[in-house]
């Protein structure tokens, strides 16, 4: 039987605010363990918790570029689970009325636009870290370890509907919308590092049926790679499972990395009765519609918009795209356009051999010292003439390695093109004699051992030969 | 020194008659006469409020703005954090447990100038009527040692009845400032829900916990009054509402102020003592030129369900934090971590605070919230709506305190229901998050009566108002428990 997957993800993303989302705790990382904690991110008897307003703004200008509703009135609710890394046994979250709901984002798979439903987007609270000494986990192990200094950093929780049909599909809808999220600068959305966590819920049908399958939660995806991964193996797991007759379990399972398989956990160990119910200590969210206009004006230009800017600036569609994924290669974009260079050119050399280089040495562009002005400078340089293109590439990479201006590297290297025609036709008749089987073929007609003899020519001159004159002067020495 | 009210005590420390330091000496050797008997403290700070004493002095010797209660001895309930001072809540769970910070409300008396001679006993988290529930011991009641002083702030009634504190704090979830105050023959006021920041109170019932003083007179809970209300930025239900001069609210005059006497609370289950104080009180009123008209709350038999599936809930959460990781009690005996939490509860809580645990856990389970914890905030809602009904028709309503003066010792210690009624007239104001005062309108075997005055929202002035003249025009403020 043909079956079709049918996903849903949970994404949460940890907000870029100055404090946490109860309390005026710094927000930041890699500090000593519990030096960024209070009596309230650590659950004191008494204390009582204050919403930061800069993590609803956050969540709401999210929502708001998602196409969301942004209710006019939210409630925070406590879900409740003992563990030793929330210090109050309950979460503070939204449960029954978010903070926005019903929008949706769109994803390009192949060439395919589609749009996919967002349920809702609500702001919660993170639990702390903790260590465990004897054991992976905390049953077993000898001893734990808590630190409390993510505890209570803001979390946004975006929910997509089961509008998502493989794990294709799934990955590229995570990394669009994590795109999109650092374009808001509301996260920096490092999977790697747990700013953003995605959880997935997959279930399978057979085809042309209406009714959902028995679903499971995919947990522990701890990269954009790992989504297609995991989601792949689960998928296989259902199809294997449903094609024999038997039944999926609605259960979470764990993603592990290594064997690229899930496995369950024990039921009842995690069967969780959260208990929500309304917060208490805090008085619902309701933002003012002046608030939330304001805030949308604070978005900027979107991902999408973005690429058909650049497509407008007759830039390839793909390559716009590529562009417009990684932030910091589009804004280099556009600064070296604002100096006076070609987009299409700037695309190219972007994508192609400054990529590859930041690939192969494992280095951010931001890391090397290379402005935008630089590539601007290397391409007038090409544009004059002074620079063929294969010097100017390693004048590229001398760059990129060294971090010396192009200027300074091309007056140092005399590596400009020989404009002196007179020494340029000197070396074509040179060319010419020396390759005689080669003249006579061309001179039968074979036009396409120019190609060849020009390539003599660059030989010799170690590439300073400008093609287009070398051509000229070849035809030239030929007679 | 011992037996005068903190306005009393200013006018004789601002014109040096008596130092701080001299009365907070009186107050500790009171302490020592009495506390053996009454066992209103639990933790007592003398060296600290000797500091204090010394730096109230200082204020009041400079000018350096001293308040109304720059000076002044007060006892603090066991569940208001007091930074570096032993905040037990009168549970083993806590027992030694040393709070990092100070309640809001402590910082205001502390910033005001009051001295704070030590820490009151109480029902254990909260969670009583008669201070039984203690983890450590019962308080008796000053009027009779056989009797409970009532709950859950007993310790704190009981020392300003014992005149063993000038003043004290309380909190009140469903009458914990009343009901005691009530027993004990002193004045006692739960303010508006959100008049008084909760910040450091250690969380009951979240919805319906509220801070108030309890005194010996109404202006001395007016004075305190003013120290502690007013919007904290630390506590998100603190309501950010003028905070009024409440001492210039007290003025003797009652005429053509609506009371309305709540007609569910003089019927049966009212001891006919009780009743007849209530109704003189009521006539006297009406001789000071009020007018006595009669209302009818319907939904009032609700309210004892619908608070104890509302107040418990909010406590199961409130409590979940209590589990040997990060602070307070953790068992000696576990294997790992489910017995580290099992242990520590066990352990930790008394029979009272796990019988509200598991009550509440049960009303928020899957399968349950809508019938119990959902169907008890409609009904929250519906008595909220007798109450505003009642307000078109009235200033004010009265009613007594307690259906009874103070039982004994054991009486219904073993009867939980028999002591959650005892809790029927303070309860469903908790519930409406309306103001309500306590004071002494009678004396039934030695034992006090206690008259309440319910306000609308906000409506403190009022109360005080209405307290402050029927106190004017009576003696029982002036009657005090011999010890």
């Amino acid at each position: 039987m043909d079956y079709e997957t049918v996903i849903g993800l949970e994404v949460h993303a940890q907000l870029l605010t100055a404090s946490k989302m109860f309390c005026s705790c710094p927000n930041q990382f890699g500090d000593k363990p519990n030096t960024n904690i209070c009596p309230v991110c650590t659950g004191q008897p008494g204390v009582l918790p204050v919403t930061n307003k800069k993590a609803v703004e956050l969540a709401i200008k999210t929502a708001l570029a998602l196409n969301c509703t942004v209710e006019p009135s939210s409630v925070f609710a406590r879900k409740h689970y003992f563990y030793p890394d929330l210090p109050k046994n309950l979460q503070i979250s939204q449960y029954e009325l978010p903070l926005a709901t019903k929008g949706h984002l769109e994803i390009e798979v192949d060439g395919v636009k589609r749009k996919i439903g967002i349920t809702r987007v609500h702001l919660e609270e993170d639990a702390g870290k903790l260590v465990h000494q004897g054991a992976a986990r905390i049953m077993g192990a000898d001893s734990s370890l808590v630190d409390y200094n993510r505890t209570g950093t803001p979390l946004m929780e975006i929910v997509s509907e089961p509008d998502l049909r493989s794990p294709r599909e799934a990955a590229v809808y995570t990394e669009t919308l994590a795109n999109l999220l650092r374009y808001l600068a509301v996260t920096d959305a490092k999977m790697e590092e747990g700013s953003l966590r995605c959880d997935a819920n997959i279930s399978l049908r057979p085809k042309g049926e209406a009714k959902f399958g028995t679903k499971t939660e995919v947990k522990n995806i701890n990269s954009f790679r790992a989504i297609e991964k995991a989601l792949l193996a689960e998928e296989k797991r259902h199809e294997e499972v449903l094609s024999e007759g038997g039944k999926i379990t609605q259960e979470t399972r764990f993603f592990d990395d290594v064997t690229e398989t899930t496995t369950g956990m024990r039921g009842k160990e995690y069967a969780h009765d959260y208990r929500y119910f309304p917060e208490p200590d805090l008085v619902p969210v309701e933002p003012p519609r002046t608030w939330v206009a304001e805030i949308k004006a604070t978005i900027g230009e979107l991902p999408w918009q973005r690429k058909a800017r650049f497509v407008g600036l007759s830039v390839a569609g793909e390559a716009a795209q590529l562009l417009v994924n990684d932030k910091p290669l589009a804004d280099f974009l556009d600064a070296a356009v604002k100096l006076g260079a070609k987009a299409p050119t700037v695309a190219n050399w972007l994508i192609g051999d400054i990529t590859a280089y930041c690939k192969e040495n494992k280095k951010e562009l931001a890391g090397l010292n290379f402005p935008p002005a630089e590539l601007a400078e290397l391409l007038t340089l090409i544009e004059k003439g002074t620079l063929s293109n294969k010097i100017a590439k390693e004048v590229l990479f001398t760059a990129l390695q060294t971090g010396k201006p192009v200027k300074e590297i091309v007056a140092a290297s005399g590596m400009t093109q020989i404009s002196d025609e007179g020494e340029l036709l000197k070396i074509a008749q040179e060319v010419v004699k020396s390759n005689p089987k080669q003249v006579e073929q061309y001179k039968g007609g074979k036009e396409a051992v120019m190609m060849f003899l020009v390539g003599q020519m660059m030989k010799a001159t170690k590439g300073r030969a400008n093609p287009e004159a070398a051509t000229r002067l070849l035809k030239q020495a030929l007679g | 020194m011992h037996t005068k009210t903190a306005h009393e005590l200013h006018e004789l420390l601002v014109n040096k008659k008596i130092s701080s330091v001299e009365l907070t000496t009186a107050l500790y050797d009171r302490i020592a006469g009495t506390d053996d008997k009454i066992k209103g403290y639990v933790t007592l700070t003398r060296d600290e409020a000797l500091k204090q004493a010394q730096a109230a002095d200082e204020r009041l010797t400079t000018g350096a703005n001293p308040t109304p209660l720059t000076g002044i001895p007060i006892a603090i309930k066991d569940n208001f954090c007091t930074r570096g001072i032993k905040t037990t809540c009168s549970s083993k769970m806590l027992e030694n447990y040393l709070p990092p910070y100070d309640a809001t409300v402590v910082t205001k008396l502390k910033e005001a100038g009051a001295v704070i001679l030590g820490k009151t006993n109480m029902d254990e988290f909260a969670m009583g009527s008669s201070c039984e529930n203690s983890a450590f011991f019962p308080t008796r009641n000053p009027w009779n040692r056989e009797c409970v002083p009532g709950g859950s702030s007993g310790g704190s009634a009981a020392v300003v009845a014992a005149r063993s504190a000038v003043m004290a704090t309380g909190s009140d979830t469903g009458g914990s400032i009343r009901q005691p105050a009530a027993f004990c023959g002193v004045v006692g006021l739960k303010p508006t829900y959100g008049r008084v920041s909760r910040y450091g109170l250690v969380a009951f019932a979240s919805s319906l916990d509220q801070i108030g003083p309890l005194t010996k007179d109404v202006t001395d809970t007016a004075l305190m009054l003013n120290v502690i209300a007013g919007h904290d930025d630390r506590d998100a239900t603190s309501i950010e509402h003028p905070v009024p001069d409440y001492r210039s609210a007290l003025k003797n005059d009652v005429k053509k102020v609506r009371v309305g006497l709540i007609r569910e609370l003089l019927g049966s289950g009212i001891e006919p003592t009780v009743k007849a104080a209530v109704k003189g009180a009521a006539d006297q009123l009406a001789a000071l030129g009020a007018e006595i008209v009669e209302v009818s709350l319907p939904s009032f038999e609700h309210a004892i369900a619908t608070y104890y599936l509302i107040a418990p809930a909010e406590a199961s959460s409130n409590l979940a934090r209590y589990d040997g990781v990060k602070f307070g009690h953790r068992s000696q005996e576990h294997r790992d971590l489910i017995s580290m939490y099992y242990n520590t509860r066990r352990e930790g809580f008394g029979a009272e605070v796990k019988r509200r645990i598991m009550l509440g856990t049960y009303a928020l389970s899957a399968g349950y919230y809508d019938a119990f914890y959902l169907k008890a905030l409609k009904v929250r809602t519906l008595i909220k709506r007798d109450f505003d009904q009642a307000f078109e028709r009235c200033d004010l309503l009265a009613s007594p305190t307690t259906p009874t003066v103070a039982f004994k010792l054991g009486a219904k210690s073993a009867d939980p229901v028999a002591m959650y009624l005892s809790d029927i007239a303070t309860i469903p104001v908790n519930l409406a998050g309306l103001p309500a005062l306590s004071l002494p309108c009678g004396n039934s075997s030695g034992l006090p009566i206690g008259l309440q005055l319910i306000g609308p929202a906000f409506a403190e002035e009022l109360i005080l108002r209405v307290a402050y003249t029927y106190e004017q025009n009576t003696a029982w403020h002036q009657t005090s428990a011999v010890i």
